[in-house]
């Protein structure tokens, strides 16, 4: 009799599958988790205005980058743009878009202590070097005058995964400390020489929520959520900025000159008076050339929307605006894109 | 007659220590059942907890929400979990309890042998290797991502539990009742398939189910093969949403939107084995 | 003598005589025989094709490696340099760990469920702990560090400091986090694979079994061993599924495991495993070596559950004496 049932399962789904309905167009995308608030809400919004499906799946970066390779895909997402190594492993040309920005930030847990605290950069990668390992060091206390700190020990948290996350933050401590460079570089995973790890944005957090003194480096959105307190970090400028959409923002604005050539580069340590130093922009990957137009231009299509149209959608959701000028850079990316060897942008903004 | 280990009729003089370690052995095993209940009583009433508020007929009849936005369901996951592992079940079911059947009655066979191996081995594999495996056997040359993809990673990993657990109750049917069937001049495929098999019916039972439960939840092996999808689909050469997958998601996210809806997630993928295997239970019921 | 069907064991006996002059017909035996080995040799077929697409996928890194990938212990994706030697211990403790505690709690809770229970609550609670069986792993993940991970740092782990920290397995800061808290997850996680199997292996062998111990004046308990023993190879069976589980698990040891490649002796530290490592960068892996080199992992893994197996056969060939049929009482 289980047999029955079995078959009427499958006799069922067999049926639901009979003819697709030929319909709007439909694309698939995969990649970065951290945009992946902001792109369910845009592809929802979209879908609504014009009909257009766009399945996206947060897998990670480096897989999303696997299956644009690979084709399985029609678009990828990455927190961490391609090398120029990585770009000539790709079968045909790629460019990146990116769409938003987002803030790393410093959460930290300490009990019974509600000051601000004050890092500079030496002292972010002394701690995640292990070479600071209380939160009374004098190097700290330096950096906080009239604060008594906790003498507590300092537990470093990192990702365990393999994420964007990490190569902004790491990217950050290699452009202000020479021997963090030497000793582990920047990339999405690297060897930490201390400290603990969680799994995810959301592991590292609960690491840090549930453990005194520790302090991990997590997206805006987690430190808020879990209403973890955050340490301004002095930016290029001098200033201790306090982390936020604005002040990431800021940072590309900052940077505009440089990305305007090479929309790769990194935006930490940004010069911009009121930047947020540890700051990263994430990237939609597109093939310059799409083989199937129809596809090709939808693409197009959404990628002019949601850099104008959707940015309106970024503050809400705690990411950072593109400002005019990078906006500016992606229109002029965009009027590369072709399908099957035509121009889309013409056909898509008559 | 029994074939264990030879009774021993002790003097009269030793009785209170067999008294003792009676209860100390069986106090033991209740002990043992209640520590094995405990963990699993906590994580049920966490799940419970977080998860039933959030369970409503709109949890699952609606479609996923972004952010922010009330009203989200996970009705495209449900029917999706539901297809993929019935895909995989469809596979690994007749082929493993076939292959069950052959280790048990053919088990002295060198064939049989490497099989046993070698269904071992599978069980060991780790699950996100299974998806990257299939990934490069149907993914690739099909082109995109699908639910038949997803069945066949399911199936993979479903395989060596409903294997070696038919073998084993398969095994445990007394000789007689073949011989039995035998000597009334049936043919031996008759003697197992009408015969052997039902009689290790609860068994065989409760070895696909086992199989079945630990392969809805699977997460990793659909991320390479089914993919997840938003929208709904119920096309078996398409991209479809999982719960698995789709709790996997909204608990890394910072919203506490999204972790309750993954813990109310969680607590109907329970839900949906528990009516699933009480239901094959009930099926299957030996009438003595 | 050759039968016409195949000859299954020294108990069983088909009776079909070939005479010297009928021509040899494929009979439905023969079908169903070649029907059930090919369904095995499916699942011969599924570890090969798995095995090869993971070595397709690790030949630079084996180009690039060699056998230093075995004991080196650097895990470098920036410097590209890669040892799988922490990983391969990580899995083998934890594993360990798992079975040490599932087994014997799996087994007496087997036990308890089938001979002691009244069959009502047992079959009940025997539900449930299959149900529980599909509970995804993330979700486990997650109970382990909002629920036991707390309960280690502040319970446990100190207490296990305190009064075992001259032992080098019990030293070191209370994190939550570790091996320790990885392996007691991975235990809660097997004992329904234990329990389960072992309950209807028990409830399956006759009762004449039990009767005649107890007629023979056995306690309860005596005739609950004699039981154990003849279900003895099926539950070593149990146990190798429940090992091969612990093996592979990946997603809620990724969670509670700490995450570091650095050797130590101390449970109470972080660590890694084989599938934990492939979990957490192969979706972020972009560099080919990086890549490779956790294809490799995974073809280490197979390896390292060929070995195990293997070495589980032997002590089951020795537990049972080469026995492999039991309880053949009618």
């Amino acid at each position: 009799m289980n047999s029955t049932i079995r078959n009427g399962l499958a006799a069922l789904a067999l049926a639901a599958t009979a003819v697709a309905p030929a319909g709007a167009q439909q694309l698939t995308g995969a990649g970065a988790t951290f945009p992946y608030p902001i792109y369910s809400k845009w592809f929802d919004v979209y879908h609504e205005k014009t009909g257009v499906a766009i399945n996206y799946q947060s897998i990670g970066s480096g897989a999303g980058i696997q299956q644009v390779k690979a084709g399985t895909v029609d678009f990828g997402a990455s927190d961490a743009a391609l090398s120029d190594a990585a770009l000539k492993d790709m079968p045909r040309r790629v460019v990146h878009i990116p769409t938003v920005g987002g803030a790393v930030v410093l959460a930290y847990n300490l009990p019974g202590f509600d000051g601000r605290i004050q890092l500079t950069p030496e002292l972010v990668a002394g701690i995640y070097l292990g070479d600071i390992t209380a939160w009374n060091d004098k190097r700290i206390a330096a950096a906080n005058p009239g604060v008594t700190m906790p003498a507590a020990p300092i537990l470093a948290v990192h990702r365990s995964d393999g994420s964007g996350t990490t190569n902004i933050f790491t990217l950050y401590l290699s452009s202000v400390s020479s021997r963090w460079k030497d000793v582990a570089g920047a990339a999405t995973s690297v060897s930490w020489p201390s400290g603990v790890g969680g799994k995810g944005n959301d592991g590292v957090a609960g690491v840090v929520k549930q453990t005194p003194g520790a302090i991990g480096y997590v997206e805006l959105a987690y430190a808020k959520q879990n209403q973890l307190p955050m340490a301004f970090v002095r930016n290029k400028a001098g200033k201790y900025v306090d982390p936020s959409a604005a002040s990431v923002t800021a940072a590309m604005t900052g940077v505009a000159a440089q990305l305007a050539k090479d929309v790769r580069t990194p935006i930490v340590n940004s010069p911009a008076p009121e930047a947020w130093p540890i700051s990263g922009l994430t990237f939609l990957i597109v093939y310059q050339d799409t083989k199937d137009a129809a596809k090709g231009l939808a693409l197009a299509r959404f990628l002019d929307w949601a850099i104008h149209d959707g940015q309106q959608y970024a503050g809400a959701l705690g990411y950072a605006q593109l400002p005019e000028a990078i906006v500016k850079v992606n229109e002029g990316t965009l009027k590369l894109l072709t399908g099957g060897g035509k121009k889309l942008m013409a056909a898509a903004n008559p | 007659m029994s074939r264990g280990r030879p009774d021993v009729v002790l003097p009269a003089g030793v009785h209170w220590r067999r008294r003792v370690a009676n209860r100390v052995a069986i106090g033991g095993c209740v002990l043992a059942t209640a520590l094995v209940v405990l963990p699993l009583g906590l994580l049920v009433l966490r799940l419970l907890e977080s998860g039933l508020h959030g369970l409503s007929l709109g949890f699952f009849l609606h479609m996923p929400k972004p952010v922010g936005e009330p009203g989200g369901g996970m009705a495209n996951a449900i029917v999706g979990t539901l297809i993929v592992v019935g895909i995989g079940a469809a596979i690994a079911v007749p082929v493993g309890v076939a292959a069950g059947v052959y280790l048990a009655e053919y088990g002295r066979e060198w064939l049989s042998g490497v099989v046993r191996y070698t269904a071992d081995v599978l069980a060991g594999a780790p699950s996100i290797v299974v998806g990257v495996a299939v990934f490069g056997l149907l993914v690739m040359p099909m082109g995109h991502f699908s639910a038949l993809a997803g069945g066949v990673a399911l199936a993979v990993i479903m395989l060596p539990t409903v294997v070696r657990a038919t073998e084993e109750v398969v095994r445990l049917v007394p000789a007689s009742y073949r011989q039995a069937a035998l000597a009334l001049g049936a043919p031996g495929w008759v003697a197992t398939l009408r015969v052997v098999l039902p009689a290790a019916r609860a068994g065989v039972t409760t070895a696909a189910l086992l199989a079945v439960a630990r392969a809805s939840g699977e997460t990793a092996p659909l991320l390479f093969t089914a993919l997840g999808n938003r929208f709904w689909s119920v096309h078996l050469d398409q991209p479809i949403a999982t719960l698995p997958v789709m709790i996997y998601d909204y608990a890394r996210a910072p919203y506490s939107d999204w972790n309750s809806q993954a813990w109310t997630g969680a607590l109907t993928l329970l839900v949906l084995v528990t009516v699933l295997s009480a239901l094959m239970r009930l099926a299957t019921r030996n009438i003595r | 003598m050759t039968a016409g069907a195949p000859t299954r064991d020294a108990t069983m006996v088909t009776v079909r005589e070939r005479t010297p002059d009928t021509r040899r017909r494929w009979s439905a035996d023969d079908a169903f025989a070649l029907a059930l080995r090919l369904a095995s040799l499916a699942v011969l077929a599924a570890v090969l094709l798995l095995i090869w697409q993971t070595w397709l996928g690790s030949r630079p890194a084996i180009q690039a490696y060699g056998l230093r990938f075995l004991t080196g212990t650097a895990w470098d994706p920036v410097a590209e340099k890669f040892g799988a030697l922490p990983y391969v211990v990580g899995t083998l403790v934890t594993s360990g760990i798992a079975l040490l505690l599932a087994v014997p709690f799996g087994i007496g809770a087997a036990v308890f469920l089938s001979e002691i229970a009244p069959p009502r609550t047992g079959a009940v609670i025997a539900f449930l702990i299959e149900l529980l069986a599909s509970i995804p792993s993330i979700v486990y993940g997650l109970w382990g560090v909002f629920v036991l991970a707390p309960f280690l740092r502040t319970l446990v782990e100190p207490w296990l400091i305190k009064h075992l920290g001259f032992l080098p397995l019990f030293q070191g800061f209370p994190f939550g986090l570790g091996i320790l808290p990885a392996g007691l997850v991975l235990a809660i996680m097997v004992v329904p694979t234990v329990t389960s199997v072992t309950r209807e292996i028990l409830r399956a062998l006759p009762d004449s079994l039990r009767g005649a111990a107890l007629a023979l004046g056995a306690t309860r308990a005596e005739a609950i061993g004699v039981t154990l023993d003849a279900a003895r190879p099926g539950i070593l069976g149990a146990v190798i599924l429940a090992l091969g589980r612990a093996l592979g698990e990946t997603m809620a040891v990724t969670m509670l495991i700490g995450n570091t490649n650095h050797l130590s002796w101390s449970l109470l530290g972080p660590g890694a495993t084989m599938a934990s490592v492939i979990a957490n960068e192969f979706t972020e892996a972009v560099g080919k070596l990086h890549l490779a080199a956790l294809f490799e992992v995974a073809l280490v893994l197979f390896l390292v559950t060929l070995v195990v197996n293997a070495a589980a056969r032997l002590i089951v060939l020795a537990a049972t004496g080469g026995r492999r049929d039991v309880a053949g009482a009618a």
